[in-house]
């Protein structure tokens, strides 16, 4: 499929709290901004580890927890009309010969921009593998840590391995389709919504589904085709389960992707930057928050919007090196306050 | 007072360690190569560690927030996050070693 090229002047890369403060630092210098993430929503950390948790060190704020924070940060970027790109992973960043930059998803997205900026975090969320010996040659054959189409799984023998929602979720939903389901979590627990976890009982005692006790210790099967897998017990004994299909839903963990091939300097995973302009190694890419290292570096969010402060206006030279750029205080510039449609 | 960690290979450690420290915390500032990403707010599960069965009754039991956490990283009947283990005197020569899952990789 081929896909239109979206030409911008900054592609950010995460929509983190650190992404989403940019858009409006660079906004107030006219830069319009697209902003990718492998989530299908905004916030980053915030939203995804803990949107319920309280954060008691954002200036001004004496108590925000992390989904507020990214609510009021999308309020405060939304007169930029910042674009979002969810579900997408930024794989690849080259340049062009007119010196800006072309960035490509695992979507097939084709973006040009005069700037990139690197918000990326820890790095890209990514679904959590179990720790089971040679689970690797299952992967995108009979195991996945994804529904896409729920028609990929008629008439399948499901096993579904977790105890949150989406293990949960998709257990209900794709018993219907299923050949036959069976759900396995280490303990009779679950954090998950509560009608959920009633239905699943209900269909386990309409013999429609199994629900077993254990943990996963051994997949078998040929050639990436699973047959069946070993169970270790709460009771310490081992047992058998036949399955087809095996759909482990543990949450999510941050992986550092693949930045580590864009050709940027790294150091421990890091990128490091300037504390000017907080550009990379590599001129008209900047790295801001949690993805940057330098001396002094601390992995705030407090940091991470003061950093991306100084990199607009650094980013604003980069791509217009004959303008004049003058400081100004949103609190007295008309034309500042006419770009946050306030005056 | 102290934690006995055992590293993948066993050999073991006395880590000197201070009352109310998290262990956590005691672990990560010997320079151990644990990842605890989320700094010790119950958030992350890469804190794991196994503790060493004669020492798991001797533990206060996981809140239902740990035992969450657990479920999501393949926890098994000796885990625990060790950065939910507060240190007390009790806990003198607690026997521990890092979970798999929660070793840093090296990059
Ligand atoms: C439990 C917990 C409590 C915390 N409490 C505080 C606190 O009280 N105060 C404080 O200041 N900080 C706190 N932090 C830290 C704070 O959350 C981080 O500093 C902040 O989230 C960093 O923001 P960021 O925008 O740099 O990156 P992130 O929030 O990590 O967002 C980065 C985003 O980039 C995406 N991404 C990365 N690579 C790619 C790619 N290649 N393609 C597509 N998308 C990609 C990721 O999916 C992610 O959504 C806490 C963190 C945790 C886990
Ligand atoms: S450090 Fe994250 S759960 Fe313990």
């Amino acid at each position: 499929m081929t896909q239109e090229t979206i030409s911008t002047d900054v592609v950010i890369i995460g929509a983190g709290p650190c992404g989403l403060f940019a858009v409006f630092e660079l906004g107030l210098l006219d830069m319009k901004c697209h902003l990718i993430d492998i989530l299908d929503r905004s916030g980053g950390q915030c939203a995804e580890l803990y949107p319920e948790k309280p954060i008691y060190d954002i200036p001004g704020l004496p108590v925000v927890s992390g989904q507020e924070l990214t609510d009021r940060l999308m309020e405060q970027a939304a007169p930029f009309k910042p674009e979002f790109h969810y579900n997408e992973m930024v794989e690849e960043l080259e340049k062009l010969p007119d010196g800006r930059w072309r960035v490509k998803t695992d979507g097939g997205l084709v973006f040009e921009a005069k700037v990139i900026v690197i918000a990326a975090g820890g790095g890209s969320f990514q679904p959590k593998k179990p720790p089971i010996p040679g689970i690797e040659a299952y992967e995108g054959k009979s195991v996945f840590y994804a529904v896409k189409r729920m028609e990929t799984f008629r008439g399948k023998n499901i096993l579904i391995s977790g105890g949150g929602d989406s293990a949960l979720d998709w257990t209900i939903n794709l018993q219907p389709v299923a050949a036959s389901m069976q759900l396995i979590h280490r303990r009779d627990g679950f954090r998950a919504a509560p009608d959920s976890v009633k239905k699943m009982h209900a269909l386990v005692d309409e013999k429609k589904m199994q629900f077993h006790l254990g943990q996963i210790t051994a997949l078998h099967g040929d050639n990436g085709q699973l047959e069946g897998v070993t169970v270790k017990g709460n009771d310490g004994n081992d047992f058998q389960l036949e399955c087809d299909t095996l759909l482990p839903f543990f949450g999510l963990t941050m992986k550092l992707g693949p930045i580590a091939n864009w050709g940027l300097n790294l150091h421990e995973n890091l990128i490091p930057v300037d504390t000017e302009k907080f550009q990379t190694n590599v001129p008209g890419i900047f790295a801001i928050g949690d993805i940057n290292t330098y001396p002094g570096k601390l992995k705030l969010i407090l940091s991470g919007f003061h950093e991306a402060a100084l990199m607009a206006q650094a980013a604003f030279r980069h791509a217009n090196p004959d303008a004049k750029l003058t400081f100004q205080y949103t609190t007295s510039s008309t034309s500042l306050q006419k770009k946050l449609g306030v005056a | 007072m102290r934690i006995v960690l055992v590293d993948q290979k066993g050999v073991e450690q006395a880590l000197e360690a201070a009352e109310g420290w998290r262990v956590m915390e005691i672990i990560r500032d010997y320079g151990f190569p644990i990842v605890a990403e989320c700094g010790g707010a119950c958030a992350c599960g890469t804190c794991q560690v196994e503790v060493d069965p004669e020492w798991t009754t001797k533990l206060h039991p996981p809140r239902d927030d740990e035992v969450d956490m657990l479920d999501r990283n393949f926890g098994g009947d000796w885990s625990r996050l060790s950065c939910q283990l507060i240190m007390t005197p009790a806990l003198d020569g607690l026997r521990l070693r890092i979970a798999d899952v929660a070793l840093r990789e090296a990059a």
